[in-house]
């Protein structure tokens, strides 16, 4: 319908007015896309040098090659850093996903002396740089004769990331209908069974989504990692010091591994919800 | 009886951890700073001596990246700021049914470890990448002028790291605008700017305030930014304290200077709620 408009108003309006009209009208698409090219950038060059014949410094573009994405394992130090960053993201998902969740429902569902304290000592974590949290931790470890290393580092990731799950479950608890739990008592159901049956399916998807964002953010930390994990290397930790000498191709496989294995999880959320939804 | 207890149960170990982990440290840190090497020597053994010199020592020694560290990050949230506002806005009220879609995209950047794409900007902007060249040619730089070791790099690495803080909480204020408050207002006839600054601006600052306050916190402390992108000359305070831990192993300067950084945002960030007047950001 609109071709149709802006057929019929072609041979009035000039060239350069056109242009304007056209300009005003898409600007905000416009706009998007070079937003979203921004943001791109960086993970277009990272995928375009994990096909990079490189040898040991990926800095210049020396030819395509797909070794690189056969044998992610090529550059050895780059799969244990990956493998410790997993261990130790799965770890502190559990751990400060467990722990988080309780303290939501304590919050988000019950009225008692001191909620409000509660509340701040929730958002004080995240309030704090973690440049603060590292370096707090690391002294307490320190004064306590505790090596920093695998443990340490995991018991630092569930303390920043036990904020972060509160906030998302409460969120998740808020939305409920609190009706629906009042249906299942009317209908006999006993306190936990309401729970089991009707309150924790309703919550899920909420504990879900903070594992994962647990997950993402304890796998992504380089700052807190640095202070408390001692000799142990991480996936981030790797890139930082891999940096000055230059990063071999096989931790831009993993960026991008990273990369598509992420978008993947969050479409098939999508995909679940939707036919959830229906 | 039971159920005055159960929130407190529940409570119990996840507190129970924040306060070894969280709470502990922070008095611990708290107590290194007034701490003096044994001896006066380089010897790595400190003392409680309640010496509060240290904070100012500490402060003057290094009052310069104190002050980097603000000014980037203030500059940085507020390109932040504007960089996201427009596509907050755009995928709350344009985007129609890809609005999951835009918002994935939005996220999707930082699926990729944040370290390999600061390294990627150090790259694209280094002598090697393809924007020094081009900008050379075109003649916008001289061929002296580099991007990289800049505060520039530093500030733009900043930028880009954590614009989906920033984007996250406006989208989420921006979508709960009703448009027909949008409309009512265009009927009354204020025109696009009038109907900004009056319903869309007031009616999303919750987000505003969410938004700068999880950008400009981080960037405050950050100290990857100006390790990668920056030079000895765009130091921030977040270097200056990782390398009296780990290089000099001063510990109670280190915690001096965090423990004045933490103070330096808490106080900022509790004036600029006041000013701001929300309450709702947890």
């Amino acid at each position: 319908m609109s071709k149709k408009i802006a057929d019929a108003t072609i041979p009035i309006i000039p060239l350069t007015a056109r242009f304007q009209r056209w300009f005003g009208r898409n600007l905000i698409r416009v706009y998007m896309v070079l937003a979203f090219t921004y943001l791109f950038i960086p993970v277009a060059y990272t995928f375009a040098f994990s096909f990079n014949d490189s040898g040991k410094s990926n800095l210049i573009w020396k030819g395509f090659t797909l070794d690189n994405w056969k044998n992610p394992c090529g550059a050895p130090e780059v799969c244990n850093a990956l493998a410790n960053s997993i261990k130790i993201g799965l770890l502190a998902t559990i751990f400060s996903t467990i722990l988080g969740t309780m303290i939501a429902f304590a919050i988000g569902r019950h009225k008692f002396k001191g909620r409000s304290t509660s509340n701040l000592l929730i958002f004080l974590p995240m309030a704090t740089p973690e440049i603060v949290l590292g370096a707090s931790l690391l002294s307490l470890f320190l004064v306590f004769k505790i090596n920093p290393g695998f443990w340490p580092t995991v018991i630092a990731h569930v303390m920043f990331c036990i904020s972060f799950v509160v906030v998302t479950v409460k969120a998740r608890i808020a939305s409920l209908d609190p009706r629906l739990e009042q249906a299942a008592m009317d209908l006999y159901a006993n306190e936990f069974q309401t729970f089991r049956r009707v309150t924790l399916p309703l919550v899920a998807p909420g504990i879900a989504g903070a594992a994962l964002l647990a997950f993402s953010l304890s796998f992504d930390d380089f700052i807190i990692t640095n202070f408390n994990s001692g000799t142990v290397i991480t996936f981030p930790k790797f890139v930082y010091t891999a940096a000055a000498r230059g990063i071999p191709a096989q931790a831009n496989v993993i960026g991008s591994g990273m990369f598509f294995l992420a978008l993947a999880i969050v479409i098939a959320g999508q995909f679940v919800n939707r036919r959830k939804a229906r | 009886m039971g159920k005055i207890r159960t929130p407190y149960l529940l409570l119990l170990p996840g507190f129970g951890f924040l306060f070894v982990f969280f709470i502990l440290p922070i008095l611990n840190l708290a107590q290194t700073s007034t701490q003096t090497a044994v001896g006066g020597g380089d010897t790595g053994q400190y003392e409680q001596t309640f010496r509060f010199q240290n904070y100012i020592d500490a402060f003057v020694e290094n009052k310069e990246q104190f002050g980097r560290s603000f000014v980037y990050a203030l500059i940085a949230t507020l390109l932040a700021l504007a960089i996201s506002y427009p596509l907050a806005y755009a995928i709350a009220f344009k985007s129609g049914k890809y609005k999951n879609f835009f918002l994935v995209l939005v996220v999707a950047p930082f699926f990729t470890s944040f370290l390999l794409r600061t390294v990627a900007w150090k790259q694209i902007l280094g002598e090697e990448g393809f924007v020094v060249p081009t900008l050379r040619n075109i003649g916008i730089i001289s061929d002296s002028t580099t991007l990289t070791s800049t505060a520039f790099a530093v500030v733009m690495g900043m930028t880009y790291n954590f614009l989906p803080f920033m984007t996250l909480p406006l989208f989420a204020s921006i979508d709960r605008i009703d448009p027909r408050t949008l409309e009512a207002s265009g009927d009354l006839y204020a025109n696009g700017f009038t109907t900004f600054r009056k319903v869309t601006l007031p009616l999303s600052m919750p987000g505003v305030v969410a938004g700068t306050l999880l950008t400009f916190i981080p960037a405050a402390g950050d100290y990857v930014n100006a390790a990668i992108l920056g030079s000895p000359n765009t130091k921030m305070i977040g270097n200056v304290i990782e390398s009296r831990y780990f290089k000099i192993v001063d510990y109670p300067t280190a915690a001096a200077l965090s423990f004045t950084l933490m103070a330096a945002i808490l106080i900022l960030v509790t004036i600029y709620i006041r000013k701001a007047g929300t309450e709702e950001l947890v």
